[in-house]
């Protein structure tokens, strides 16, 4: 086994346990933790996949922005003794049935796909290109997208003023 | 085989040609690993002690007074004696705390701390790992070192914890967009975020000097906010001593209550490089384009020291900051972010676009 084979599996078992620790734990905030810990593990898949990038931005949006966010939230409104109640049986059947579905479902359609080898040279991702596809329109270019995902957040932070401005009662 | 102190590839050029010889790749990398991750602890120890002493000194010196001066020549012993003091102080259990989370907050904190101090170039040839998107790594990483201050505050069960938490959190959420803007103006200016590149781009005159009005800007931006990201004082409201006892780390005690403590120097530490690095030339001797010989001499310090010395003086000035402005009032402390560094942070990016574009920089 090679030492990219070795942090794989430790990698992708650490996705997989805390993924799970993050549904069934029953307090809030271990599980906003436990979330933590995938997202910087699948940032850690990045980086071995060379891709730099898109891993800092993982640990910068998901790990250093979100989580930070529902950390937040779970700190002004949850106290330290509660804990969730345990769903009834029935849910947790259902929930059983629907995950091992899921989890057959995803793996069959995996070992099906035949992966092609491929031996092109890793390259690294410089900067300017992204910058330059990131504002072109042209081939390979995500003007378009960019601009729409500019709009649905300005619409969310509109809509967030909106909703927190006080009304004024006459 | 001789080697340069002033530069350093070589001699790390021979370290893997020997292991890998000895052994096989992998075995060759974790040793490796190895040997960097103990170089970062023995480091980590030396600056965390120097830095408490200079504190102190430093304190002691602007509030007229003489600082620690019993253990050894000038005291330098003392941390080291507090140190091992604190290493033996036992750790107070607490019945109503989340225990996971309590003990895991420290070492999130701390986790923080090493990866960023690990991109960060020291010298030509010491230099960990050198991405080519280095700034925003060291960016990334150094964002969730706030994760483990917000656990830390919660978990304890307390509500001064849980106050110094909040508002260190809601500090540190909001001068990261400075620092990350004014780190933006930089590499606007050197059109890499490869720390190396960004070294190397000011081999003939600092970014500071290069990029002058907005790279000045950017800087004393990036010194406040900085200050404020690492919960130092003027900005220490996270654990404000006269209304919160200690903020977050109230009930830590022993090596955990160290290490919060040791991650706060070194993130100090971390920034102070930051600037030396992206403003200042990192490890580059200071030359003046056009005086050779002016030049020669500066080459003859060694890239260590350039490095060192310009990190000592960026935390000098933090800790001048420290010990000579009052602590700010938490809204002041936002307005501060989102009324004035923020509009003029932006306008300084436009500004430094222009001046790259129109070619006004040195």
């Amino acid at each position: 086994m090679t030492g990219n084979q070795i942090m794989f599996i430790l990698f992708s078992l650490m996705i997989i346990v805390f993924s799970v620790l993050t549904v069934t734990s029953r307090k809030i905030l271990r599980a906003a933790t436990f979330l933590l810990f995938v997202l910087v593990a699948t940032s850690a898949l990045y980086f071995m996949l060379n891709y730099q990038f898109l891993a800092a931005v993982q640990l910068t949006l998901y790990a250093g922005g979100i989580v930070v966010l529902i950390i937040f939230s779970i700190l002004l409104t949850s106290h330290i003794g509660e804990k969730f109640e345990s769903p009834a049986l029935l849910k947790k059947v259902y929930a059983g049935i629907a995950v091992v579905a899921g989890t057959v479902l995803v793996i069959t359609t995996i070992l099906s796909y035949t992966f092609q080898n491929n031996n092109s040279v890793p390259r690294s991702v410089d900067m300017t290109t992204i910058g330059t596809d990131l504002m072109s329109y042209g081939d390979n270019g995500y003007a378009l997208p960019f601009e729409v995902i500019s709009i649905l957040l300005l619409a969310a932070m509109i809509a967030a003023i909106v909703v927190a401005k006080k009304i004024k009662t006459k | 085989m001789a080697f340069s102190i002033y530069d350093l590839t070589a001699f790390n050029q021979s370290i893997h040609e020997a292991l890998v010889q000895n052994l096989s790749p992998f075995w060759a990398l974790i040793v490796e690993m190895t040997i960097i991750g103990l170089v970062f602890l023995l480091f980590y120890a030396i600056v965390g002690l120097f830095l408490v002493y200079a504190e102190r000194k430093i304190c002691g010196f602007i509030q007229n007074r003489v600082g620690p001066n019993r253990v050894g020549p000038y005291g330098i012993f003392q941390t080291i004696a507090d140190f091992i003091k604190l290493l033996m102080k036992e750790l107070i259990y607490i019945k109503n705390a989340d225990k996971f989370l309590f003990n895991l907050a420290p070492f999130i904190v701390i986790i923080a701390s090493f990866m960023a101090i690990a991109a960060i170039p020291f010298g030509l040839g010491l230099h960990a790992i050198d991405f080519n998107i280095g700034v925003l790594y060291v960016m990334a990483v150094s964002s969730l070192g706030v994760i483990g201050i917000l656990l830390a505050g919660w978990s304890s069960n307390n509500k001064y914890s849980l106050i110094g938490a909040m508002r260190s959190g809601a500090q540190i959420v909001s001068y990261e967009l400075s620092i990350g803007l004014s780190l933006v103006t930089i590499v606007i200016l050197s059109g890499s975020m490869q720390l190396s590149t960004i070294v190397e781009q000011q081999r003939n005159c600092w970014f500071i000097f290069s990029g002058h009005i907005p790279a000045f800007i950017a800087f004393v931006i990036f010194l406040i906010a900085s200050t404020a990201e690492t919960n130092r004082g003027p900005f220490d409201l996270a654990e404000a001593e006269s209304e919160l006892t200690a903020g977050f780390h109230t009930e830590y005690s022993g090596i955990k209550f160290a290490f919060f403590f040791l991650a706060e120097y070194m993130n100090m530490f971390i920034v102070a490089s930051m600037a030396a690095t992206l403003f200042w030339g990192g490890w580059m001797p200071f030359h003046i384009p056009g005086l050779t010989s002016f030049n020669h001499v500066m080459d003859f310090i060694p890239p260590f020291f350039w490095y060192m010395g310009k990190t000592m003086v960026v935390i000098f000035l933090m800790m001048w900051f420290k010990w000579t402005f009052p602590r700010l009032r938490i809204d002041q402390l936002l307005k501060l972010e989102w009324k004035f560094l923020l509009p003029i942070n932006l306008f300084n990016i436009v500004l430094m676009a222009l001046v790259v574009l129109m070619g006004w920089h040195l």
